[in-house]
């Protein structure tokens, strides 16, 4: 998975820097506070670029390596942005057995993109996970935060056409 | 007070969510005020009812009647049919079979008669946001006997006797981990009781069922284990993922301590317990104790090996107590009705009930939770209600990645620890996924490996390097390149990966692999051998051709063809060039004539 150092400039405003060191400084000093911040972090950038990694080694005065190392080692965060839209086909068991590889092949071959990825106009994005606790609508996908489920590969392009 | 005459319970777990059951209950808001009746009946929006499959569902009392896949524009006819004139909208009531007559009430359904609520007692039951509702049940009870009349040993007594064990796969008795932590010494008196809800195998769904519709069950449980081992800290690591159901535990910990549940001198007993959340980031392998464990030290979450065990040296080296939040569910139903009735329950060896996830192909999805030592014959044909589509059941899957697969042949297996692992298989966290005769085993096989290829943290070389060498030869099965002697290499390798890989992920990752080999050989030679895939999925084995006698040359396949692989002049037979074919299906899925078939 393509989740490296981005090429994407940074463009973090102050207003989103401020926030995050008013996180930082709420926790520092606190055992295990580096997912905590990380998370709030992302939620605040909507992603974890060099220089947001940096601030917060500095920040909780850690190693950088280490913040790295947490970060990319959890799925959940991410090194690249991600589209206005986020897409996640759930490639879980109960999903899978019912046909979910059919249905993320269908948004691939809509949106023409691979899992991993990004829509060059930067809409939508694309990623398989790993349940989301639908299991009873199998198979499902999630749209940033509506769930759909009890897909079949036909239905997906009407899906994805209603987002502008 | 007012007098409310009459219940409606709308399900807010996540299946219920996802097929928009806010819309309802905000109908429901909306209607009832129009019809002035809000000081009279009343919404409770409950934990999961387990039903999932026929979401969204509503439950209306004094009546009783279970309303299922239930939408926003049927809530009017609800409130002024059953609510304003007392007439049950027959055509909204769970059916059961094709011909089987309209069940009205929850508990005669086939799903729910066979089942035996424990763990599960208020999911469905109680609003899961409201403490009083939870201590109307009895809650809390347990929590203030512990702390005013029994001495921690008393309890750890009474859990050991309930032959109670973990419900999160490995299947250790839970009251000797209590023992061990409580025997522990730590060098500064600092111990601590954490809770698993990291709940990552893919199609398991119970402890996030549990959160979100009994959180209280586990804040009391960890409190009374904090007692009982001498902990004054707690931590709750729980998915990401699971949103609901951190509102929900976050509120549950918020109301215990505004009640003085959780704090300071709690009861006047003196004790002092305190909780926190800990959220997962979506890391498989934190579902591992001790990698769990590094992950609430704020670190990548990989494991370590053990000795020392957590009971000795677990969250920042101190004797860590952690259990499942299935397990906690437990626990204060045990202190209440006595270990012996929970004893009596289940076999001899695993005693008690176990929630499964029943999922896949199979009529009713949902949660069941069935007294240990069930045939899986029940689950599937009496509860389950079969494979839908009238498909032949092939195989069950339990244990997730970790676990193995019990063939058709046997389907009378009881659910319990020890006779799954005598099978090969395991319970794990209780993911239970059918699958039927359009399932590969094989392709089944691949798709455990590639999760933890995904999942695996990369620390330990038999892990890391070994389940990435299964799935290339199992690749290379799938596409029909495989030989006879890479069977065998499989068979070496997965003993290898079991007996040296570090953590409980790597030494269990061979099971899908070892378990269809042991049960469906024959479907492996096939692969090998005929170069044919029996069940028709793996996508280079298999062709797709157009019958021109049913072919009416309607262009529509062409038309949906990604790849312009079909062709042929309109209203004659077309065809499909093999070469361009990708195997997609999409021409069979849009054939109207049935003229395309898959071998």
């Amino acid at each position: 998975m393509p989740n490296c150092k981005t090429v994407v400039p940074y463009a973090g405003t102050k207003e989103q820097e401020d926030r995050l060191r008013k996180v930082i400084t709420q926790h520092k000093g606190q055992p295990g506070a580096t997912m905590p911040v990380l998370q709030a972090a992302q939620e605040i950038f909507g992603y974890l670029p060099e220089e947001v990694q940096i601030m917060i080694a500095e920040g909780l005065d850690i190693p950088l390596t280490e913040v790295y190392g947490v970060a990319s080692f959890y799925a959940q965060f991410t090194l690249n942005p991600k589209g206005k839209y986020r897409i996640s086909v759930c490639l879980g068991t109960a999903c899978y057995v019912k046909g979910a590889s059919d249905v993320l092949a269908a948004v691939e071959r809509h949106l023409k993109v691979a899992p991993g990825s990004i829509t060059p106009d930067g809409k939508f994005s694309l990623d398989a996970c790993r349940c989301i606790g639908a299991c009873g609508l199998a198979p499902v996908m999630m749209i940033n935060n509506d769930v759909y489920g009890r897909l079949t590969p036909d239905k997906v392009a009407d899906i994805l056409d209603k987002y502008e | 007070m007012n007098h409310i005459r009459s219940q409606i319970l709308v399900c807010a777990g996540t299946g219920c969510t996802s097929s928009s059951s806010p819309a309802i209950i905000a109908a429901f808001q909306k209607e009832l005020e129009a019809q002035k009746l809000t000081e009279e009946v009343k919404i409770v929006q409950t934990g999961c009812f387990g039903l999932c499959a026929m979401g969204p569902v509503v439950l209306v009392y004094p009546e009783g009647a279970f309303y299922t896949h239930v939408k926003a524009d049927d809530v009017k006819e609800i409130v002024s049919e059953h609510i304003v004139k007392g007439r049950i909208v027959r055509r909204l009531l769970h059916k059961e079979g094709q011909d089987a007559g309209q069940t009205t009430s929850l508990s005669d359904t086939q799903f729910y008669k066979r089942q035996t609520r424990i763990a599960l007692r208020n999911c469905g039951v109680i609003n899961p946001e409201s403490i009083d509702e939870y201590i109307g049940t009895g809650g809390y009870e347990a929590l203030g006997r512990a702390l005013t009349q029994q001495t921690p040993q008393e309890i750890i007594d009474k859990v050991l006797a309930s032959g109670l064990r973990g419900r999160g796969g490995a299947g250790f008795p839970t009251g000797r981990k209590w023992q061990m932590t409580h025997d522990a010494v730590s060098p500064d008196g600092v111990k601590f009781v954490c809770c698993n809800a990291d709940e990552g195998d893919p199609g398991a769904f119970m402890d996030r069922s549990v959160l979100e519709g009994d959180p209280h069950a586990v804040v009391e449980a960890m409190t009374i284990a904090g007692y009982a081992i001498g902990a004054h800290q707690g931590y709750i690591y729980v998915r990401a993922e699971y949103p609901i159901a951190i509102k929900r535990l976050q509120i549950a910990i918020d109301q215990a301590r505004e009640y003085g549940i959780l704090g300071e001198n709690i009861f006047n007993s003196g004790f002092n317990f305190n909780l926190e959340l800990r959220l997962g980031a979506g890391a498989f392998v934190c579902g591992e104790e001790t990698a769990l464990m590094t992950s609430i030290e704020g670190k990548r979450g990989e494991p370590h090996p053990r000795p020392p065990f957590p009971a000795n040296k677990g969250l920042f080296q101190r004797p860590t107590l952690l259990n499942n939040v299935e397990t906690y569910a437990n626990i204060t139903w045990i202190l209440n009705e006595g270990p012996e009735k929970y004893a009596a329950i289940g076999t001899p060896k695993s005693a008690g009930t176990k929630v499964f996830a029943l999922g896949g192909k199979i009529t009713n999805t949902g949660l069941v939770e069935i007294p240990m030592g069930t045939p899986l014959r029940t689950i599937i044909e009496d509860i389950g209600g079969g494979c839908p589509n009238g498909k032949k059941f092939k195989a069950a899957q339990t244990g997730g990645p970790s676990g193995g697969c019990i063939p058709a042949s046997l389907i009378d297996t009881p659910m319990d620890f020890d006779s799954l692992g005598s099978i090969g298989s395991m319970i794990g966290s209780g993911g239970l996924i059918v699958m039927d005769e359009d399932n590969c085993m094989v392709d089944i096989a691949k798709f455990f490996l590639e999760f933890i290829i995904d999942e695996s943290c990369g620390k330990c070389s038999p892990c890391r390097i070994g389940t990435k060498r299964l799935y290339e030869l199992l690749t290379k099965i799938t596409e029909g390149e495989g030989t006879m002697e890479d069977l065998d290499t499989i068979e070496e390798l997965c003993l290898h990966l079991k007996s040296s890989a570090l953590c409980g992920l790597g030494q269990t990752a061979p099971n899908p692999v070892l378990s269809t080999l042991r049960y469906f050989r024959d479907e492996y030679i096939a692969h090998v051998v005929d170069k044919r895939c029996p069940a028709g999925v793996c996508k280079k084995l298999i062709h797709y051709t157009i019958d021109p006698a049913k072919c009416k040359g309607c262009t529509l396949c062409a038309r949906n063809c990604p790849t312009k692989a079909i062709t042929g002049a309109v209203k004659a037979p077309h065809t499909i060039e093999q070469e361009k074919c990708i195997k997609c299906g999409a021409c069979m899925a849009s054939c109207r004539f049935d003229a395309i078939s898959k071998h």
